[in-house]
């Protein structure tokens, strides 16, 4: 799909900004669905099963897709993993259960896996179906700090498990990044609620607007709960540590999705110049977004080489497809700011070292090297922080080095009553592994309620 | 090497062994001359007889996978048209294709006197090369005393191949109803009855499906169904069986036959010509994509013909007939084993499951470096060919011979004391004690 950008004589439509915005990965028509479902050899002990974090049985979904047993296939995905309708849009396929598919083998193309995953799902929020319902009262309440996909996730369980639950969020609105930092070419906040709606509906109360450690303790929590799911993320993304960085024409990564994803398209700031800092998955979000609202140039600022950047290589496809451009080697050192405008980025080259003991190679600025680029807004995407402050707060909870809640296999902190997924466990991965992490913990959580 | 493709029917040449069989393709002038255009080489009229009326909604199919129409089933009765526009429209035909077999399907009343109205008027009026004995259809007409319920009987058939036999001055092909537990007997009775060849098979009696909303079959008219004739590429085994029962039969050798039943292309036409038949005879693939399929029909059997030095369709008619033998027949120590290419292998683990659950227990799940793999049990493996049947790669498992030193021996030879059976696989104790 071409993208239409603005020009000095062309102003970008909504129609236009519409269209640029339209789904990389649009439903399948009966036809598709009928035709891919048809190209699933049913593997026996299937890579895809294995490959999906969460272990939806492929094979098991997809025949039920093709022998029109759209509801059978939309249960399968959904009691395995009851984020099935964010992935299904917004996990990395290619790596994971596409990536394993043995059809890659056999045709050089890996059966569509998320999209055919969608095709149930949608099923489910077209028709309505309620594929799940609350298990028998236990008396137990568990509260849920995070109503991202890891805290959803565990809410699901807990209910279908028989417990009371309390989902606390500090955002309006359920979903976490799912709802809100996604690419909205991938998926739209409309489907991110409708799934979490579908989880709430189950009985789980959400306590929207409330900022656990802000406006509620832990202890307080721990009065009124027996057992605690810390699904908290991370938090703001981190500084560029240069000066200029605080001009208001410097915005992080995530601000700027979200604003897209939240108000018109129109509204959003796109100018012609935009530069990305950083190379990661969501730095390629922000740039084929900006690229989409109709920025002439989008340009990456990464200090390593396209080799060491941390974004899946299909992604960096993407950026180069959306028309995005790249100055590898290139670390900022001043963002350039012209009363309240920013005019440029002032940069130096890097050259790589040798690998540190982490393998990862070390750079090093080239003397006499710096350069302006030219640019008009400047988006962060260095990653986000840890919640070490936040997560300090709870009593004999371990946290390691780099202020990640530690857990065991099942989900459990060195906190008996606590349990932990996502992101503030793994640092930042995909929504599917937060999925299947809070699944896990809500089986841990029922295992200790049955000694309490 | 020119490859002549010009078969002979009893008598009756055609340009090409690819016939129309007499069926809604072959209703009219219209489509049977668009046929002889795209380069069919004979056709059968379809049925004319006694004025009938047809119901609306007459086909179901049955789809797998994406492949639609793997089977196709009619309640649709013989012409619906007059058979004074039928015979007018087939003399066109035979003038304006005069080297085209035209073959002219009947089924009347079992009267002689009405068999012989129908043979002296049909031939009279159009010129045709032959007659086609329609005692096949299994559905509607035969529960009025015509079609199947004459070809279920041997002695009607004889009977009514005399009828004809006593006026008609042309080749006369009895086409016979797979509606039997051994066609040879009604094959036997028509050629007592002195037809010059058969064609099989019609269609079988099948109910193709139950619409699950109204609980009614499929197709069903008004909500109500009947049994229809079976076709299409589903019904292909069933049909070279029941012909090769018929070119082994020692009452039957020098009786020619027209191979009917699931040809879509020219490999299953070669396969109904090694099995014996002169020509075939298609219908459902072309009610599926229309008559230009007979090009490749005849270019990729003459490619293949030219490949295998084969200059004539005698040169290989038949040819399979002689290794068509009763099960006491085969020899019982010659063992084949499964083998996986393991460069090849894709891992789908197909092979596994089908044989652990589904056959012999032969096969082990043996990943190696990381690669999904699938190791043959030597001492288990009875070389059933499922695993190479399941597997989705070409080539990747093969049945290869195992050399066991012991020599050939039959059922019947064993059982006669004649030879010594080659140490079997073992099997496992599956029980638990």
């Amino acid at each position: 799909m071409s993208i239409r950008i603005a020009s000095a004589d062309r102003q970008l439509s909504a129609a236009d900004v519409a269209h640029n915005f339209a789904e990389l990965h649009p439903a399948l028509t009966e036809a598709e669905a009928l035709a891919e479902s048809a190209r699933c050899l049913y593997c026996y002990d299937a890579p895809c099963t294995q490959a999906c974090p969460t272990h939806i049985d492929v094979p098991s979904f997809i025949k039920k897709i093709h022998n029109d047993n759209l509801k059978g296939a939309a249960r399968v995905i959904l009691d395995a993993n009851p984020l099935g309708h964010s992935c299904a849009r917004a996990c990395p396929v290619q790596v994971l259960c596409e990536g394993a598919c043995v059809m890659l083998q056999q045709e050089h193309r890996a059966v569509a896996i998320g999209r055919l995953q969608r095709h149930a799902t949608d099923a489910v929020l077209a028709q309505g179906w309620k594929l799940f319902s609350a298990g028998a009262p236990t008396g137990k309440k568990v509260a849920v700090v995070g109503a991202g996909p890891a805290g959803l996730a565990c809410a699901q369980e807990l209910r279908r498990a028989g417990h009371a639950v309390v989902v606390f969020d500090a955002r309006k609105q359920p979903g976490g990044l799912t709802t809100f930092a996604i690419a909205q070419y991938k998926i739209r906040p409309d489907t991110a609620l409708a799934e979490a709606k579908t989880i709430l509906d189950l009985g789980v109360e959400l306590r929207s607007g409330v900022q656990v450690g802000v406006d509620l303790t832990f202890e307080q929590l721990e009065r009124d709960f027996d057992a605690v799911f810390l699904g908290v993320g991370l938090g703001a993304t981190q500084a560029l540590g240069i000066p200029g960085e605080d001009a208001a024409g410097v915005v992080d990564a995530l601000t700027f999705i979200e604003q897209l994803k939240t108000r018109p398209y129109g509204t959003v700031a796109a100018p012609a110049r935009v530069l990305v800092i950083g190379a990661g998955n969501t730095a390629v979000d922000a740039a084929t977004q900006a690229r989409r609202l109709g920025a002439a140039h989008v340009a990456f600022v990464y200090r390593r080489s396209e080799d060491e950047a941390p974004a899946y290589g299909f992604e960096l496809d993407l950026a180069k497809a959306s028309g995005c451009t790249f100055h590898w080697l290139t670390a900022p050192a001043r963002v350039l700011v012209e009363g309240d405008r920013v005019t440029g980025l002032e940069c130096v080259r890097m050259k790589l070292g040798a690998p540190d003991a982490s393998g990862r190679k070390g750079v090093s600025p080239v003397p006499k090297s710096e350069h302006v680029l030219p640019c008009d807004l400047v988006i962060k995407a260095l990653g986000q922080s840890k919640r070490g402050d936040l997560l300090r707060q709870v009593e004999k909870l371990q946290l390691d080095s780099a202020g990640r809640v530690v857990i065991d296999e099942e989900g459990r902190t060195s906190n008996p009553r606590y349990f932990a997924g996502g992101d503030c466990v793994n640092g930042g991965k995909e929504i599917v592994n937060a999925a299947a992490d809070g699944k896990r913990a809500a089986g841990a959580i029922s295992i200790f309620l049955k000694g309490t | 090497m020119a490859v002549d493709l010009t078969s002979n029917l009893a008598g009756i040449v055609s340009p090409n062994p690819f016939w129309l069989a007499s069926a809604p393709p072959t209703n009219t002038y219209g489509q049977v001359a668009r046929a002889f255009d795209c380069g069919w080489g004979g056709a059968v009229w379809k049925t004319i007889g006694q004025p009938i009326v047809n119901v609306y909604s007459r086909y179901g199919g049955i789809d797998l996978g994406t492949q639609r129409l793997i089977g196709l089933n009619n309640i649709e009765l013989i012409t619906d048209r007059p058979i004074e526009d039928n015979l007018k429209e087939m003399k066109l035909v035979k003038k304006r294709y005069p080297k085209h077999a035209l073959i002219a399907s009947l089924m009347v009343e079992s009267k002689r006197e009405v068999w012989h109205e129908i043979v002296k008027r049909t031939h009279g009026e159009t010129g045709c090369d032959g007659f086609e004995l329609n005692f096949g259809c299994p559905h509607g007409m035969s529960e009025r005393g015509m079609g199947a319920a004459v070809g279920q009987v041997p002695e009607y058939c004889q009977q009514i191949v005399e009828w004809v036999k006593e006026v008609s001055t042309i080749p006369v092909i009895t086409k016979l109803t797979p509606n039997v537990a051994d066609m040879t007997y009604p094959a036997r009775a028509a050629k007592r009855g002195g037809t010059d060849a058969v064609s099989a098979i019609n269609t079988i009696n099948s109910l193709v499906g139950v619409d699950l909303d109204l609980m009614a079959p499929r197709p069903n008219v008004a909500g109500k169904g009947s049994h229809g004739g079976y076709c299409g590429p589903a019904v292909k085994p069933i049909a070279l069986n029941f012909v090769s029962s018929m070119a082994a039969d020692p009452e039957l050798q020098g009786l020619p036959i027209s191979g009917i039943g699931g040809i879509s292309t020219w490999k299953d036409a070669a396969e109904f010509i090694a099995l014996g038949c002169a020509n075939v005879q298609v219908c459902t693939a072309v009610m599926h994509y229309g008559f230009r399929i007979v090009e490749d029909m005849c270019d990729g059997l003459a490619n293949w013909m030219e490949q295998k030095g084969y200059q004539k369709l005698t040169d290989f008619q038949g040819r399979a007939v002689p290794s068509i033998q009763k099960w006491e027949n085969l020899d019982l120590n010659h063992f084949i084993r499964a083998h996986i290419d393991e460069a090849t292998c894709i891992g789908c683990e197909l092979c596994f499951i089908a044989c652990e659950d589904g056959a012999h227990q032969a096969l082990a799940l043996a990943p190696k470096n990381g690669k999904r793999l699938v190791e043959v049990k030597e001492d288990m493996c009875v070389g059933c060919n499922l695993c190479s049947l399941v597997c989705p790669v070409p080539g990747c498992i093969t049945m290869r011979k195992v050399e066991n030193g012991a020599p050939s021996v039959s059922w019947k030879q064993h059982c006669a004391g004649a030879g010594a059976l080659a140490p079997r696989p073992q099997h496992y104790n599956t029980v638990e004690e």
